[in-house]
């Protein structure tokens, strides 16, 4: 593993970003190492944009990961991960979900989602993950899930041992959704 | 035990930890998790005020009475509170008293980006700068223990960076709650002039005694390393300068005001040239460099939002004629253009029926702060002002008397916690002078735009405990006002006529459009479908701006995933396309 791990976790207002985040930073507390996340939380409720920042390492000063300091870009949604694609190393990772939520431009619109948003990213990166995570997470039984589905896959890149990542579930998701959470959890841990 | 905190939960922690036993505030972005992480520890009392000048009053009596107290507010908040504040500088305090203000450089949710250390110094009050969550938990207790020391409240200053930024914290065992003796002085608290004379004088020596500790405190922090260039900073930016910096000499201040120029003579005496690196205003740079010093600050960075490593790194190393990083934005060359996500009101947010109308007459709108503010933007575009919580009523007033050409078309639009906040004075105004002017209260019983938080007409604490629930159109004819109506918004063809008809009555009208916030109660009605036989394509429903409501291949089409069922579109549609998925058709 790396001394110091930049992650930026990127998605649309209510798709369980910063649940997300706060499990890694758990993960990274429960693994004994320094861990700082900052988010950006206000507007995300009404379905804008948020990004939110995990660093972990010896020791961790600035909160904030910036233009071409992020090893993995975990991202929710497709527009996202293109939108702060410059943020990656440039030997960075981008995993995906490859969900659509048109923002309010394009619905009205007046500008549109680009297309091939995939392979875009692709031929710019070294190295991509991109799934349906929507999908995974239906099958487990609740849509909800996709954001832990990538987590899961986030989970086996990262190189912590399960058990902490089940650990960090069970003091973050509340009680009622833990049992889908683990399971959408580990449908992303054995996908790759 | 470790534990991750934000820097919001920290404060809330350290002022547990340090014996606290009255808390208060108002909700605003970045500071409302403070008090709602108060809440965890019921040996405190914790309180939502209306506005942050009664939270800090009630701060006041509770530290005059004995109790160490908290009070928080975002940094806009600190202005409707500085009466009470630049006074309670003379009188001093009996239980500790720690002011929080959140500012928010880079405005990430807020009107402006005022740099709240300025009061600090108009106040004459020490201010203490956390850099991140564990020493917001430290500077929460030892700010209690300055403010008992030196007789005097203190302000804990907080930026976004640090309120919403988790980090490790170590808890340590809270101490009893500290009751200290109530004892009448009224030469000490009431501030008529001969007393308020007297205890200036004492504020000034205070101040003497202030920078002397400022020389002293383990607060303030030097570490000599690189001495080619030192940097004085605080806060968030501290974490930016070792990122960038780590072998660089730094004077880090943990308190900002006042400052010692003994500290500060002496750590400049030991490296070459100096920088300070700050956000928003020149406060360190101004006072260093009255103290004689030369340094660089806002010549190299800028006065507007925020700093960042990267940005640290690159002008100082320009300064020193060192190589800065390659650049990055090679990734992004050649992209296809990225549509911007910007925030919107709610599938069925009661809001937007009222903007739709208000756009549809006309209207010239006096707007408020709150989720509500979103009607300013396309495709609704119906308000013509903001300035800050409550302007709404005051504002409607003045263009009424300045152009009363204008009069019949003027509406202000308050939302509820914002009409208790501050608006009940600006309707009394329209009262008495005499305005003719139409208030909308937009009461959704809750403080949607901070996260839902409780107000005084929901009839529940800020501990979720039952209360009174103040009766908003009682309190409004209460007042005087003779032309009070409430309405649902969703009735949209008696929200036009009642508005045409009150705009133009001779007299104050209040409106007052009563629905719930779409989150707080899932409507689960259902969701609405187009009939495509009958759509003309017209797009009027489009015009609600409802995210709902998407064009796909030139045809709209209702999103059943995220449709709130709240019936607004169907009303809106004048060929009758739009109905209930599963209802017949006729
Ligand atoms: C002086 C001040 N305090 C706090 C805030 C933060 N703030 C912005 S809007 C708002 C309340 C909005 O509530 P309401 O008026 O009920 O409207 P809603 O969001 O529910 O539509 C608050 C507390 C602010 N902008 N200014
Ligand atoms: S949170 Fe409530 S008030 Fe705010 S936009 Fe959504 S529905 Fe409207
Ligand atoms: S599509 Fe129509 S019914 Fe559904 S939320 Fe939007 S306006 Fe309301």
């Amino acid at each position: 593993m790396l001394n110091k791990i930049n992650l930026l976790l990127v998605g649309v207002g209510g798709q369980g970003t910063i649940l997300a985040s706060k499990i890694l930073a758990e993960v990274a507390l429960l693994s004994g190492l320094d861990v700082k996340m900052s988010e950006i939380h206000g507007m995300a409720q009404r379905g804008g944009s948020v990004v939110t920042h995990v660093k972990m390492g010896d020791e961790i000063y600035s909160p904030l990961v910036e233009k071409g300091e992020a090893d993995i870009i975990l991202s929710f949604e497709q527009l996202e991960a293109l939108r702060w694609l410059s943020f990656l190393k440039p030997d960075g990772e981008i995993i995906t979900g490859t969900q659509v939520i048109e923002p309010v431009p394009v619905i009205m619109g007046k500008a549109v989602y680009p297309s091939g948003i995939v392979k875009t990213i692709q031929g710019r990166v070294q190295k991509l993950i991109s799934l349906d995570a929507l999908a995974f997470a239906t099958e487990c039984g609740n849509a909800k899930a996709s954001n832990v589905v990538l987590m899961g896959v986030l989970a086996r890149r990262l190189g912590f041992a399960k058990e902490i990542w089940l650990k960090a579930l069970d003091n973050k998701v509340p009680a009622k959704f833990l049992d889908i959470n683990k399971k959408a959890f580990t449908q992303g841990y054995e996908l790759v | 035990m470790k534990v991750l905190l934000t820097g919001n939960e920290a404060i809330a922690r350290g002022a547990y930890e340090a014996g606290v036993g009255v808390a208060a505030g108002y909700p605003g972005t970045p500071s409302t998790e403070i008090l709602e992480s108060i809440v965890q520890y019921p040996r405190i009392y914790s309180q939502w005020s209306p506005n942050e000048k009664v939270a800090f009053e009630v701060g006041v009596g509770a530290s005059i009475a004995g109790s160490r107290t908290l009070v928080t507010m975002k940094h806009v908040g600190v202005n409707v509170a500085a009466d009470p504040l630049l006074t309670f500088s003379y009188t001093g305090v009996n239980g500790g008293f720690v002011l929080v203000s959140a500012d928010d450089p880079g405005m990430h949710s807020s009107q402006n980006e005022q740099d709240n250390r300025r009061y600090g110094r108009l106040a004459k009050i020490p201010v203490l700068e956390p850099a991140d969550s564990r020493e917001a938990k430290e500077f929460a207790a030892k700010a209690f223990e300055i403010s008992e020391a030196f007789d005097t409240p203190v302000m804990l200053r907080i930026t976004t960076r640090i309120a919403h930024s988790q980090g490790m914290v170590e808890l340590a065992e809270p101490v009893p709650v500290v009751k200290k003796e109530y004892i009448k002085n009224a030469q000490k608290y009431v501030m008529i002039p001969a007393y308020g004379r007297i205890r200036h004088t004492v504020v000034e020596e205070r101040t003497e005694k202030l920078v002397q500790y400022a020389g002293e405190t383990e607060l303030n922090v030097t570490k000599i390393k690189d001495r080619k260039f030192g940097i004085i900073t605080s806060g968030i930016c501290y974490q930016y300068v070792k990122e960038a910096f780590p072998q660089a000499s730094i004077l880090k201040l943990g308190m900002t005001y006042p400052l010692s120029q003994k500290l500060v003579k002496d750590f400049a005496s030991q490296v070459d040239r100096v920088f300070v690196v700050e956000e928003l205003e020149p406060f360190l740079e101004e006072t260093v460099v009255t103290m004689g010093l030369k340094v660089d600050g806002k010549r190299l960075f800028p006065l507007i939002g925020e700093l960042s490593a990267k940005m640290v790194r690159e002008k100082i190393n320009r300064e020193m004629g060192l190589a800065s990083s390659p650049d990055e934005e090679k990734t992004r060359e050649g992209l296809p253009s990225i549509p911007a996500r910007p925030p919107v009101l709610c599938p069925g947010c009661p809001h937007r029926a009222v903007f739709y109308v208000l756009k549809k007459l006309k209207m010239v709108v006096t707007g408020d702060i709150g989720c509500y503010t979103l009607g300013a933007l396309p495709p609704l575009e119906a308000m013509d002002t903001t300035i800050c919580m409550g302007a709404s009523i005051g504002t409607a007033l003045g263009m009424e008397k300045s152009n009363p050409e204008l009069a019949k078309r003027i509406v202000a639009v308050i939302g509820d916690s914002t009409f208790f906040h501050s608006g009940i004075t600006g309707l009394v105004d329209m009262l008495y002078n005499k305005g003719k002017g139409t208030v909308l209260i937009l009461d959704n019983s809750t403080t949607a735009m901070t996260g839902h938080q409780q107000h005084p007409a929901t009839g529940k604490t800020l501990k979720n405990e039952p209360t009174e629930a103040v009766n908003i159109a009682g309190l409004v004819r209460g007042l005087g006002v003779k032309r009070v109506v409430e309405v649902d918004p969703f009735e949209l063809a008696r929200l036009e006529a009642l508005i045409k008809e009150e705009t133009a009555a001779e007299e104050v009208s209040v409106i007052i459009a009563k629905r719930p916030c779409a989150l707080l109660e899932k409507a689960a009605s259902g969701y609405m479908v187009i009939d495509e036989s009958k759509c003309i394509n017209c797009k009027q429903c489009m015009a609600l701006g409802c995210p709902a409501i998407a064009l796909r291949d030139g045809r709209v089409t209702i999103n059943p995933e995220i449709c709130n069922g709240c019936n607004l579109c169907t009303q809106v549609c004048k060929v009758g396309a739009i109905r209930k998925a599963g209802e017949d058709v006729e």
